[in-house]
């Protein structure tokens, strides 16, 4: 017997991302949807950053975790819309927060690329994950992933990540 | 080959050369932090040049894959800005060498970034909605390299006599192969009156605005332009490319059909 959208769901539910562990790809908003196609059920994703390297590990591993539960589905890329950190969930953004690493902001809505140059929106402060002050300051604009930018606090005197808004 | 395909090559030559170029930083950058921003910018870039490769492999059939137009082109058949594959010095003579310098890696990130931060906004409402959708990953990215060239060009230029020195040097080598920008090449023709591509000459005040605001805030002088216009995109290169891909390829040509 074929399995069905709900099971391939919960099959999925706990699968993390390779890079950042302590958050699942639901919660990231990689996986979009899972549906009946022509040949069967199809799992979507949307690729995050053009050059991740983790992309392939994530096809892989929802590609493993489904053979292993016996269920037959194949796996579609979907480029558009782009990905982007709105679709991360609270829990989710709840947990990187408690691991290490500052949740996005929203991006910014409707912002086109001559306002965003010549007059840079103010910085909105990103609160240090581990002491929640929002006296911190950016150390560089890309950190130990294309994803992310690192911070330092002025306070407690940590660095952090920063999961950049995308 | 059809003008979709030709455009989304210019597109993708364009992000893989610098991609490649950028990526000689990984293990030399000036500090830690700055070798990790150009290893990612140049993530970002390879990894759009692969989504444009595909989409043209894709468009032009016949068997064609993301690799073979990667590695199995020869010079003459790339077809990205002559800027983009100058190596991180400024000009040479005879059998002089120089080693890497960081002030022309910024100039150009940020010439270029400008460049593409415009067209990506601009390529949205490409009539191809594949390359609608590449251009809207692509904005989310280059808006980072932007940021991050920009504030590092004001560092320099507004930071010491030396860095602004190296700054403005770049910036006088660098600015007249932007005059490449903006005159259409057949292939970008063709796509214009396709409704694929975007004319670059639409935005090109825009891209003044944004140059002439970081350089003001840098403190360099915007260079007079004239003379050469380069001629990349239509095949006709300088003689730096043809070493860049010989690094690049010889290990896919070593090894054709070789998987890993």
């Amino acid at each position: 017997m074929s399995a069905t959208i709900e099971e391939v769901w919960a099959a999925l539910e706990d699968l993390a991302d390779p890079e950042i562990p302590v958050i699942s790809l639901r919660e990231l908003g990689i996986l979009r949807e899972v549906r009946s196609g022509a040949d069967g059920l199809e799992v979507v994703i949307t690729p995050t950053y053009s050059g991740c390297p983790a992309m392939g590990q994530i096809e892989d591993d929802v590609r493993s975790t489904l053979k292993n539960r016996g269920i037959s589905a194949s796996i579609v890329t979907r480029l558009a819309p782009a990905w982007t950190t709105d679709w991360m969930s609270e829990t989710g953004k709840e947990k990187l927060r408690t691991y290490g690493i500052a949740p996005p902001h929203q991006t910014p809505a409707g912002s086109s690329v001559v306002r965003f140059i010549s007059q840079p929106a103010k910085a909105e402060a990103v609160p240090c994950p581990h002491c929640g002050s929002s006296n911190t300051v950016v150390s560089s604009h890309f950190g130990s992933t294309a994803c992310k930018a690192l911070y330092k606090c002025r306070d407690c005197q940590e660095p952090f990540d920063y999961f950049k808004p995308y | 080959m059809s003008a979709a395909v030709d455009y989304l090559l210019h597109l993708a030559d364009n992000a893989l050369v610098l991609g490649q170029r950028n990526a000689e930083w990984c293990g030399h950058g000036p500090i830690l932090e700055e070798d990790i921003a150009q290893s990612n910018v140049s993530l970002d870039l390879i990894g759009q040049a692969r989504l444009l490769y595909q989409l043209a492999a894709t468009l032009n059939g016949a068997g064609v894959t993301e690799d073979q137009l990667a590695y199995f082109r020869d010079t003459h058949e790339f077809r990205n800005y002559t800027l983009l594959e100058l190596p991180h010095h400024g000009p040479l003579s005879a059998y002089a060498s120089s080693s890497l310098d960081y002030g022309t890696t910024i100039v150009r990130n940020f010439l270029y970034s400008a460049l593409m931060a415009l067209l990506w906004e601009a390529l949205e409402k490409s009539a191809n909605a594949d390359l609608s959708a590449i251009a809207a990953k692509s904005l989310k990215e280059v808006r980072y390299h932007l940021r991050h060239s920009r504030d590092w060009l004001v560092r320099l230029g507004d930071g010491t006599d030396e860095s602004h020195a190296r700054s403005q040097a770049a910036l006088d080598h660098l600015f007249p192969y932007t005059q490449e920008f903006w005159a259409p090449s057949p292939a970008e023709a063709a796509a214009i009156a396709a409704g694929i591509g975007v004319d670059l000459n639409t935005l090109k005040a825009d891209w003044d605005a944004i140059v002439d605001a970081a350089l003001s805030e840098a403190t360099l002088q915007r260079p007079a332009l004239g003379g050469y216009v380069p001629e990349g995109k239509k095949g006709i290169h300088s003689e730096h490319l043809g070493f860049l891909l010989a690094e690049m390829q010889s290990l896919a040509r070593a090894h054709p059909q070789g998987v890993w």
